[in-house]
This record gives structure tokens, sequence and C-alpha cells, in this order.
């Protein structure tokens, strides 16, 4: 069942066409990736989805309700989430506080108590219970990384979108950060990965959509992505993408 | 600081303030009424400057606007009590369509913005002279019972008032309200993200800001018996207020009774020993507060303070 769906949409900004006559769409429960070159129109796409921009033309549907025209905060307390590329904590708040904000707004929470209490469980979750009473400002960026999915999670989203959650971190801060996203796939949340670790693409996703200049130009598993000529050109090169189709063939024929 | 000894403070403040009749001169009780009225004043400015972070310069123009519209109320024979509750009302209402409008400018543009309502409201009043009065300014019936009598009233209002205006930050500093208007300071974007309706917050935020400051300026109205524009939208009110919430600590509940206390005080030492260069003191002394200070009274850390005179203290000692 499809659950967030772009129709057609288009975003200019002055004479540039950011993101032109786009359709995607996400089916329940599932992990897509969306990869692309720098200023392919990534994190645009993700503000159109967020209501942060509207879009210039088309619609967007979430559980089949037009929400083109909403704002973030309506977009928040719909179940549709996301973290920022650029992470945004409230920087003099502790951490509790920061995810029981989440919680209590866009999780919809009655009161700040049963915001709080939800914001613990987040904690324990994501693995911040021992920076709990830490203020934002304070922690490294792989912990504000992390700081950011527990606060997308104490929303309690049905659709999450994760803006290079992994760009800046070190390697096994990613294997921890991919262990999390896999748990949150697991509670049944829809997740859109963007990514630029094709090694994150690979594991995580069990969809790619490719995105240049603002146009989608190839969509399929990982495997069919590394292998289509009009992505190698645009985005990955020769030499990855050989790289990635000699390993991935590797690993089928080690696993068969 | 604990937040239950803050309470604590404020009611020890209170009952200082209101039983100034009864141990202090006439001057004292007046200076007791000036004080209960700007705390109003400074509590009600700390929703929008202090909660939100929003640095608003609009005080004044709510004062003015609720001395005007309770003084023209009073003279067209409505009952004092009943003015002022017109008077709350009206600002009310006014400030929440403005702020509809320049709640969408940030930081100094908002400022700015803010000030001019201050200076707009002063010509559209005395060009209007019809209604207001212009330039002459209204005068209002007078309270009977005399100079102390009245000072005696106008110390019970101004105290009810700034008990009210308290009573609400309690609530606000507890409740959802607060805890979004406190995302808003931080991280506007991210509130936003994360879910509160920033629009309305900020906007209930900047109405609360004005609400009381109609009332204080409708019963300062009838406290004086006089009202001009000059007087009622005055640039150095508007900017004062906020500076004794800054002084004393903005977002926190307790912040605005201090400084407002700690400002006035300050005020009157500088107005009785140096007449020619007070204003110049208060200015320097402004500048190094803030400097020093940017938490406010409230956000020093006492420990570190006391520790550092007892190593002042210490060292001719180890000299000798």
């Amino acid at each position: 069942m499809t659950i967030l769906v772009a129709e057609r949409i288009s975003r200019n900004f002055g004479g540039i066409r950011a993101i032109e006559d786009l359709s995607f769409a996400l089916k329940e429960g599932e992990i897509v990736a969306l990869i692309g070159p720098n200023g392919a129109g990534k994190t645009t796409l993700v503000n159109l989805l967020t209501g942060v921009l509207r879009p210039s033309s088309g619609h967007v549907r979430f559980q089949g309700v037009d929400v083109t025209a909403q704002r973030p905060f309506e977009a928040a307390r719909r179940g549709l989430a996301r973290t920022f590329q650029i992470v945004q904590p409230f920087p003099r708040m502790t951490v509790l506080e920061n995810v029981a904000a989440a919680a209590l707004f866009g999780g919809k929470q009655d009161s700040v108590a049963a915001a709080t209490a939800v914001a613990r469980e987040q904690l324990e979750f994501t693995g911040l219970t021992p920076l709990a009473d830490k203020a934002a400002s304070a922690l490294t960026l792989a912990g504000r990384k992390r700081l950011e999915l527990a606060k997308s999670m104490a929303m309690n989203p049905k659709v999450l979108m994760l803006d290079e959650v992994n760009a800046g971190l070190n390697a096994s801060e990613i294997d921890g950060a991919l262990t999390l996203i896999r748990k949150i796939a697991e509670r049944g949340v829809t997740i859109l990965v963007i990514e630029h670790l094709m090694k994150v693409v690979m594991s995580l996703a069990q969809r790619v959509l490719v995105l240049h200049h603002g146009q989608l130009i190839a969509e399929g598993s990982a495997h069919e992505i590394v292998r289509n000529p009009r992505v190698i050109e645009a985005y990955l090169g020769e030499k990855f993408a050989r790289r990635f189709t000699l390993e991935t063939t590797n690993g089928e024929a080690a696993n068969g | 600081m604990d937040r239950r000894l803050q309470y604590i403070l404020f009611a020890v403040w209170v009952l200082a303030l209101a039983s100034t009749p009864l141990w202090g001169s006439n001057y004292v009780v007046r200076l007791a009424v000036v004080i209960a009225m700007f705390t109003a004043l400074t509590l009600s400015w700390n929703f929008i400057g202090g909660f939100a972070g929003y640095p608003s310069f609009s005080t004044a123009a709510f004062f003015g606007l609720g001395s005007y519209v309770g003084a023209i109320s009073e003279r067209a024979g409505i009952p004092m009590v009943v003015a002022w509750g017109l008077a709350t009302l009206f600002t009310g209402a006014f400030a929440a369509a403005l702020g509809a409008i320049i709640l969408r400018l940030k930081g100094h543009y908002f400022a700015i913005g803010s000030i001019a309502v201050v200076e707009v409201m002063r010509l559209i009043i005395s060009g209007w002279g019809s209604l207001t009065g212009g330039g002459d300014g209204l005068n209002l019936p007078i309270i009977s019972g005399g100079p102390n009598v009245v000072t005696r009233i106008f110390l019970l209002v101004m105290t009810i008032l700034m008990i009210v205006t308290f009573l609400i930050t309690v609530y606000v500093d507890r409740s959802r309200l607060g805890f979004g208007l406190r995302c808003i300071q931080q991280n506007e974007d991210a509130a936003n993200m994360a879910g509160v309706n920033i629009t309305l917050y900020k906007v209930i935020a900047y109405t609360l800001s004005a609400l009381f400051c109609g009332t204080v300026g409708a019963a300062y109205a009838s406290w004086t018996g006089y009202i001009d524009p000059t007087d009622s939208f005055s640039i150095i009110m508007t900017i004062k207020v906020p500076v004794m919430c800054l002084l004393g600590g903005p977002g926190t509940v307790l912040g605005p009774v201090l400084g407002t206390a700690a400002f006035t005080l300050l005020e009157e030492v500088f107005w009785a020993n140096f007449l020619d260069y007070n204003r110049a003191i208060l200015g320097v002394v402004i500048v190094i507060l803030i400097f020093f200070l940017p938490g406010g009274l409230l956000g020093l850390s006492y420990r570190n303070v006391t520790a550092g005179i007892a190593k002042l203290l210490r060292r001719p000692k180890a000299a000798t």
C-alpha cells in the first residue's frame, strides 16, 4: 500500500528548476534510498515533502490526503518526520528536553510528563540515555545525529526521511547508525534515506531512486542501479560502479 | 535557582511592597507603586522577549494604547474598573492583530518594527485631536480622598496586577505553551519541524505581553489624572522594560521581578546623588551589567561569585 506519493511535482527558484516534473511513491514499511550528485535537488525534494517549501506545481499525497499546502509543524503532527543534513537541536536544552519537545508537539502527547516518558523510551532506544541530562550543544556530531533520530522517533512517525544522517561519521559510528535505522524499520516505519555512502545504500535500501538535475533518472533495486549506465555517468563513475558490481557479484556467489 | 525558592522570594517581595504604607514615607509608598507597575510590565515583556526570544520594543505602544482607551472610556462615563477592563481587551486584540503581521520579522528587523509601532501610535494619537485631545492631552475624573488615599489605592491595584502577571508567568513556565516558546527561542526552524505551531505560539506570547500593559496603562492614567501622547508613548519606557528584564534574567520566573527592583532602586540612587549625570551613569551601569551578566542576575552562579570573593579576601593574607 502506498503511503506517500509525489505527483508530478516541480519547484523553481527564480529561473532555476530545482525539481522538475517528478513523481514517485513510497510503499508502507519499505526502505528507499535517494541518491544523486550534489545539487541534484535531494534536500529540496525532502523540503517539498515536509512543507518547508511548497511545490510550484504538482501534488503531494500522504495516506490518500492531499498535503501539498501543509506547513512543517503539520507534517510533523501527521507523522511525516525528517532529520536535517545540518543538525538542528535546541542547543541550551538537555538531550532529554530536546526529545520531549518533539514528543509533546510532533508526537501529540497530552502533557509534558507524558512527553518526557516517551522521550526516555526513545533515548533508551537510540542509546542516548547516559547523555540525557547533557546540554544538546555538548554532544559530538555522532551524538547529535543520534539525537535527531531520537527526536524524529519521539514524533511517532509513519514516514521518516533521513537527510544524510551518516555524513561526517566514522566507520564504527556508521555501523551503529545502520543498526539503529534497521531497528526503526522493524517497527514498521517507512524510511527514505538520502545518502552519499554507497555502502549504506547497498546494505539498507530495498529500492533506490536516483536524482539528477531535479529529475528522476533511474529507479530500481541497488543491484540494478549500480549497473545502470545513466547512473554511472551522472553519479557513480566507472571505477566505483565496477567495484560495486564486482562486490555484489562476489557477495551473491559467496551466498549462493 | 530552584523554582520554589523563586516563588517564596516573590511572595516576600510582594509583602514588602504592599506593607510600605505601614512603615514608609509617602515617597517610599510611591516608589513601591512604580516598582509594582514596572514589574507587571516587565513580567509581560518576558513572554515575548524572554520565553520566545523576540526582542520586542512595543511595551510603550501597549501602555499608551491602554491609557488612551481607559481615559476615553472613563470620560464617556464608563466606571473606572470597567474602563480598565476595556483597555485590557482592546490592547490584547490590537496586539493579536498586529502580531500576526510583524512577527514575520525576525531578530533586528523585528526589534525595529516593534519600536516603529510606538512612534506610529504616538503620531496617530497626536493627530486625532477630535477623539484624543491631540497634543493637549486628556484630563481624567479625579478620584476623591486626597493624594495619600489615592496612592494607597493604586499600590493595591498595581500589586494585584503584578501578582496576576506573575501567576500567568508561573503557569506559562510549566505549561506546553512555555515549552513551545522556549523551543522557538532556541531554534525556530527546529521548533517548526518538531511540530510546534510557531505562528500561533508567537502571537499568543505577543498578546500576553500586551494584555496587562493595557491594564497598567489605563490604571496609570486614572492615577495621574492626565495623559498626553509624549508621556504615554515614551521611548524611554519601551527601552527600560526590556533592560530590566535582561538585567534580572529573561525567560525565568523571578528574573523580571528582580531586574525591575534592582533597576528602579539604582535609578533612584543615581537621581538622588547625581542630578546632572544620572542618565549617563545609568547607561554605563546598564552596559556593564549586560556585558558581564548575559544571563541576568538570576543566571549568575552564586557559588562561583562567593568563591571568587573568598579568593580575593584570602590573597592579601597570603602576601603578608
